[in-house]
């Protein structure tokens, strides 16, 4: 059991050793490109973990995360648009927005459960796309340019690659903090509590939907944080971020680093965007080897990554 | 009223043809308990076949024949290889899995048929305009899905209700251990089931790609609102999934076709025409909210699950 423990904080520990020194490795070598597709990375990662906090811990499988990166980016780029530049405002705004929409839509959805409740979360996440599709004056289906990334007065500047790569990265930091003092409070154990069996729960005397809303507006939010650091990172917003493939991509990267620990989603969110973009570099057809290798991690790799590891220094 | 009519044979031709889709997800979810994202990559491979096979065959018919054949032994191999080893497991490692396969054919057929989009011509029998009332014509190729579709239906209906295959496949959807036990053999019965839901997404993949292009990710939209009418209708049921996928295919074609103008009314022209596409999407979204919000397993649940 230590083992398993040890080499998991192992790979944890060189993942976060990685991240950090990655400047350095940019400044050293001239490598650009790194900063930028590993800016993209951390980003997506936080973006996962935040799913996972309700996907993994709670067992909520929302098919329509990607809809609070698209909400979080549209905060920051209509502000943006309409001349408030500022992201004292903008960010607040984004979060706010995010928490929001997760209000409700958790609300309504939470009345379902399995199968439906993935369907009802994409549909409402297709309704955010579909709304984002008409904004003619911020868009519509071409998108949104950001011409000027949010303005922190001087306090940090997001222009500059390496401190934007810095502010995404504390956001990530922060946000797996923020999730592991979730998972191990009262709050987090009455969560996990009901995935496991909510008559129980219930029987016992907690509410469940109120503590699953309570879970699914944190990760909404959290998630709309990444959109707004998004949104940035591209300067540009547009529909196709809340597309549900994208909400199947985040899926996707949770499931591949391991559902339920805290540093499987930004393993997951490494590798799937890694393995895509050093895969295209072969060949155009990337998804062709990226499709069938997916279907092998479900058939063979149960628990994903970190599960992965958990067993191989068990023996 | 001209147009009135017309759109609502629209509407029903529509739904008509999301109901061959949906029934194939239905059948393999009630029956297998399997969610099948890859559903729209059968639909767009039953598209591709038809428009090479048409075009190779020089024969419209002939043509959709062998690519219904070839759909249904797509889905047969597809089962057969790798989706029969995720019956039983968690409903997250099907939407991974098969997340898997829409990325794979998706590129599969990019490598195969190029980016650009094939299309399928129809023989000049199918391009007349039918009389359908005094001085109302209706396009003979609209009129022949909504016929074709309707006669699936009461296909599958016979076949569901009215024979021994039909008895097995619902037997193993209330309890498949039991029919194992009896001696039935539940492996092929899921591969013909699944072969059987290849087929009928096929078909209506090659019946929509005369109307539209046949391209790279057509099926994915309609893969979604496919999932809208299964759960609208009740995950399992043919009944629910049959009206349903009506209900849906009116409220999405009627609403296209007039909500611009209601719209014209409130609000200025420019920003209806820009707000009334996207209001209409959204509309079937709205309602599947509502149905399950009000009735949160469907409108026709089947039986317990």
């Amino acid at each position: 059991m230590t083992a398993a423990i040890n080499a998991r904080n192992a790979v944890a520990a060189l993942v976060v050793a990685g991240l950090l020194l990655l400047p350095l490795y940019t400044s050293i070598t001239g490598n650009i490109f790194a900063l930028t597709l590993f800016t993209r990375i951390v980003i997506f990662a936080l973006a996962a973990v935040s799913l996972n906090l309700i996907m993994g811990y709670g067992g909520m499988m929302s098919f329509g995360h990607a809809a609070y990166l698209g909400i979080g980016g549209y905060a920051v780029g209509m502000l943006a648009a309409e001349g408030i530049g500022s992201g004292f405002v903008q960010w607040p705004v984004a979060l706010a927005a995010s928490a929001l929409f997760a209000l409700v839509i958790g609300a309504l959805s939470l009345r379902t459960r399995g199968v439906y409740f993935i369907m009802i979360t994409l549909a409402f996440a297709q309704m955010a796309y579909y709304i984002a599709s008409g904004l003619a004056r911020y868009g519509g289906d071409d998108g949104l340019t950001i011409y000027d990334r949010s303005d922190f007065s001087g306090l940090i500047n997001l222009s500059n690659k390496v401190q934007f790569y810095y502010l995404c990265l504390a956001c990530l930091f922060g946000g797996i903090y923020l999730v592991s003092r979730i998972v191990n409070s009262r709050f987090g154990m009455v969560v996990q509590g009901l995935r496991s069996n909510e008559q129980r729960m219930q029987a016992i005397g907690f509410p469940a939907t109120r503590y699953r809303l309570v879970c699914f507006v944190i990760a909404g939010t959290i998630c709309g944080l990444a959109g707004a650091l998004l949104a940035n990172n591209t300067d540009f917003v547009s529909p196709a971020v809340m597309y549900w493939t994208r909400s199947g991509d985040l899926m996707v990267m949770v499931i591949l680093g391991g559902m339920g620990s805290l540093f499987g989603p930004v393993i997951g969110a490494i590798v799937y965007l890694v393995l895509e973009e050093f895969l295209s570099q072969f060949t155009e057809y990337w998804a062709l080897i990226l499709g069938p290798l997916l279907l092998l991690v479900v058939l063979f790799g149960r628990g994903g990554i970190m599960g992965l590891l958990g067993r191989l220094s068990r023996g | 009223m001209l147009l009135i009519v017309e759109q609502f044979l629209n509407g029903l031709q529509f739904g008509l043809l999301l109901f061959l889709l949906a029934a194939g997800l239905t059948l393999v979810f009630g029956i297998m308990d399997f969610v099948n994202l890859a559903h729209g990559s059968l639909y767009m491979m039953g598209a591709y076949f038809a428009a090479t096979f048409v075009a190779s065959t020089g024969s419209f018919l002939l043509g959709t024949l062998l690519a219904l054949a070839a759909t249904l032994l797509l889905g047969i191999v597809l089962e057969f290889v790798a989706l029969r080893h995720l019956y039983g497991r968690d409903h997250l490692d099907h939407v991974l899995a098969t997340f898997g396969l829409i990325l794979f054919f998706n590129d599969a057929v990019r490598l195969i048929w190029g980016p650009a989009g094939l299309a399928l011509p129809l023989p000049a029998w199918l391009t007349v305009p039918v009389p359908i009332l005094p001085g109302i014509h209706y396009p003979a190729y609209r009129l022949a899905i909504i016929l074709v579709a309707l006669a699936v239906a009461a296909l599958l209906y016979v076949v569901v209700m009215r024979t021994r295959l039909g008895m097995l496949i619902r037997a193993g959807a209330s309890n498949r251990e039991m029919i194992g036990a009896l001696g039935i053999n539940i492996k092929l019965l899921y591969t013909l089931v699944f072969g059987l839901g290849a087929a009928l997404a096929g078909l209506a993949g090659m019946m929509q790609a005369p109307i539209l292009t046949v391209q790279i990710g057509m099926g994915e939209n309609i893969l979604i609102l496919a999932f809208v009418i299964i759960v609208i209708g009740g995950i399992g049921s043919i009944r629910g999934a049959f009206l349903a996928a009506i209900f849906v295919g009116m409220i999405d074609t009627l609403g296209r076709a007039f909500l611009p103008d209601l719209l014209r009314k409130i609000l200025s022209s420019a920003a209806a025409s820009t707000a009334a596409p996207a209001l209409s999407s959204m509309l079937i979204y709205l309602l599947m909210a509502m149905v399950l919000v009000v009735r949160p397993e469907g409108l026709f649940p089947a039986g317990r699950r």
